[in-house]
């Protein structure tokens, strides 16, 4: 049945303006200054440049590219190993029981990300926790100091990021339909096999959305190097905040967060199609 | 997969240890707000101590009245347009790529691009820097969410009591009204208290869209300042507040969208 007219245009009118005047504009705006010159009071010169677009790729900014690529691209990896066994594990679990396990799995991404961040400060610092720990247990040397590190910025991230993965295959696992598992079992498949052979390709769309939400909040993520990296760690995240907030070169950070973007849609739409082929294959009937 | 489901020992242990994962450092915390010597090693007995240095402290009080203000700015002017733009979207014929791809961005844009995108229109404008600012940035994503929300409910609304409505004679509004808000009241509170939370957490946004001086400052930037300083028991007591309310709102939205979900 085709839903009723209900004025659809005026209603959707003052969402869309609030978002093209208060979002699409300003982004657009910040990538128009990618192409400006710097003023020299901060702000603009207006004269067409394609020095910042340039500066973003050379090698000393490049390298931070790199290395935010990497530690986006092992906290994805490390939050996809996590959250897959979990979400399996969520799935099998008695069907009652899965709304509330799954409750409590996202329950912390919605909560106050600079505190779950500040929470392993707390835990890792050089009296926290966890060197109070090893002393318990026997450990007499100097006191490990596991902040301001890139595996304490890798393991923030992942922390933070770990409901959303849960979350992101625990909804491809459920929609996959249980008869093809029976019939992998009727015809002589083991668990194992079964599971290699046809939950896991199955469920490889949710791992694919998991991993990119990851991937791109992770490369961008300014907070977190901030705060376990001890600013040792600059991140593009970081360089977009220092030429706005302190080397008040806006053209080239403007440049820097459009190449930021570009990586961005590039992931998003790459998923997109995964997404949509894998949903081809399941309509199919089996 | 219910002919195959075993109750499985190693399901249990997989999910305690991701459970402990996630709730051990949040534990932690919150058990050392309670701690009455302040440091962040040894416990020396209960105390609520640090929860009243946390209401004598001006500063804390001025940036969670600041927060409070931007959230239910926020979080009003987003409901409303984020329901609008979820029935809108729901009911209209001609079916279009451009406005689902605005509603998504919110989403999905890194924040770091989206504040300094904000901080450089408003410069641009000459728009002075406040809470006002933070408000109108805060709606870009709370009325994404909003409309998300909404949207899955109406995903099982039955549209044709609108039809019966409109051909007894009534016109829009009354259907909008008496037909439309009731079926959809829980879905719009739910994401109403969602947009809520999002907004007391955000920090990035409000950072960058605050102006200079601690005029606007909000909760997450003053935690963000007292965190870069180092570890003190007040922090804690602070994030325990912030977290417990959060989690409280959050668990009331949960329960009013499964209420009465078909």
């Amino acid at each position: 049945m085709s839903p009723p007219d209900m004025k659809s245009g005026l209603l959707v009118t003052p969402a869309v303006a609030w978002l093209v005047i208060f979002m699409l504009a300003p982004c657009l705006l910040v990538l128009s200054y990618a192409f400006l010159e710097r003023g020299t009071w901060g702000g603009v010169e207006y004269t067409l440049t394609l020095e910042n677009i340039a500066r973003a790729f050379d090698p000393l900014y490049a390298r931070v590219f790199l290395t935010s690529a990497r530690i986006a691209a092992l906290a994805t990896l490390f939050a996809v190993l996590l959250a897959y066994p979990a979400a399996y594990a969520i799935a099998r679990a008695p069907r009652r029981w899965q709304p509330v396990l799954l409750f409590f799995a996202v329950l912390p991404f919605w909560s106050n990300y600079l505190i779950r961040t500040y929470a392993w400060i707390v835990l890792l610092n050089r009296e926290g926790l966890v060197n109070n720990l090893l002393k318990a247990l026997g450990y007499r040397g100097e006191p490990l100091s596991m902040l301001y590190s890139e595996p304490a910025v890798i393991l923030g991230l992942v922390y933070n990021y770990l409901p959303f993965v849960i979350l992101a295959i625990y909804s491809a696992l459920s929609r996959l339909n249980p008869e093809l598992i029976e019939a992998s079992h009727d015809l002589g498949g083991g668990a194992l096999r079964t599971f290699w052979r046809v939950t896991l390709p199955l469920s490889l769309p949710g791992v694919a959305a998991g991993g990119v939400f990851v991937f791109v909040l992770s490369i961008g993520n300014f907070v977190t190097p901030a705060l376990l990296g001890g600013g040792r760690f600059q991140m593009i995240g970081n360089l977009v905040y220092d030429q706005f907030l302190a080397a008040n070169d806006w053209p080239f950070g403007a440049a820097l967060g459009m190449v930021l973007i570009a990586i961005m849609t590039a992931l998003l739409l790459v998923q997109a199609r995964l997404a949509a082929r894998a949903g081809g294959d399941t309509a199919r009937p089996a | 997969m219910s002919s195959v489901r075993a109750p499985s020992r190693l399901g249990g242990l997989v999910l305690a240890a991701i459970f402990a994962f996630l709730y051990v450092p949040i534990a932690v915390l919150v058990l050392l707000s309670f701690n009455a010597s302040g440091l962040p090693t040894a416990w020396t007995g209960f105390s609520l101590k640090w929860y009243g240095a946390l209401a004598g402290n001006a500063n804390i009080l001025h940036a969670a009245w600041n927060t409070l203000v931007v959230g239910l700015a926020a979080t009003a002017i987003s409901t409303v347009l984020g329901t609008l733009l979820a029935i809108g979207l729901e009911t209209r014929r001609r079916k279009g790529t451009a406005i689902e791809a605005l509603a998504f961005a919110p989403m999905v844009i890194p924040d770091i691009v989206l504040a300094v995108a904000l901080l450089t229109f408003f410069s641009s404008l000459d728009i002075t820097l406040g809470l006002p600012t933070i408000v109108v940035s805060h709606v870009i994503f709370d009325l994404a969410f909003v409309n998300a929300v909404v949207r899955a409910r109406l995903k099982h609304f039955d549209f044709s009591i609108v039809e019966a409505s409109r051909d007894l004679g009534a016109g829009y509004v009354t259907t909008f009204r008496r037909i439309l808000l009731p079926a959809l009241a829980p879905a719009i509170i739910a994401g109403a208290l969602l947009a809520f939370t999002l907004s007391i957490d955000e920090f990035i946004i409000a950072f960058f869209t605050a102006g200079a001086g601690r005029s606007s400052i909000t909760l997450p930037m003053q935690i963000y300042s007292m965190i870069r300083f180092g570890i003190t028991p007040e922090v804690n007591a602070l994030a325990t507040l912030v977290m417990g309310l959060s989690a409280t709102v959050l668990m009331i939205s949960q329960w009013l969208n499964k209420e009465q979900a078909p």
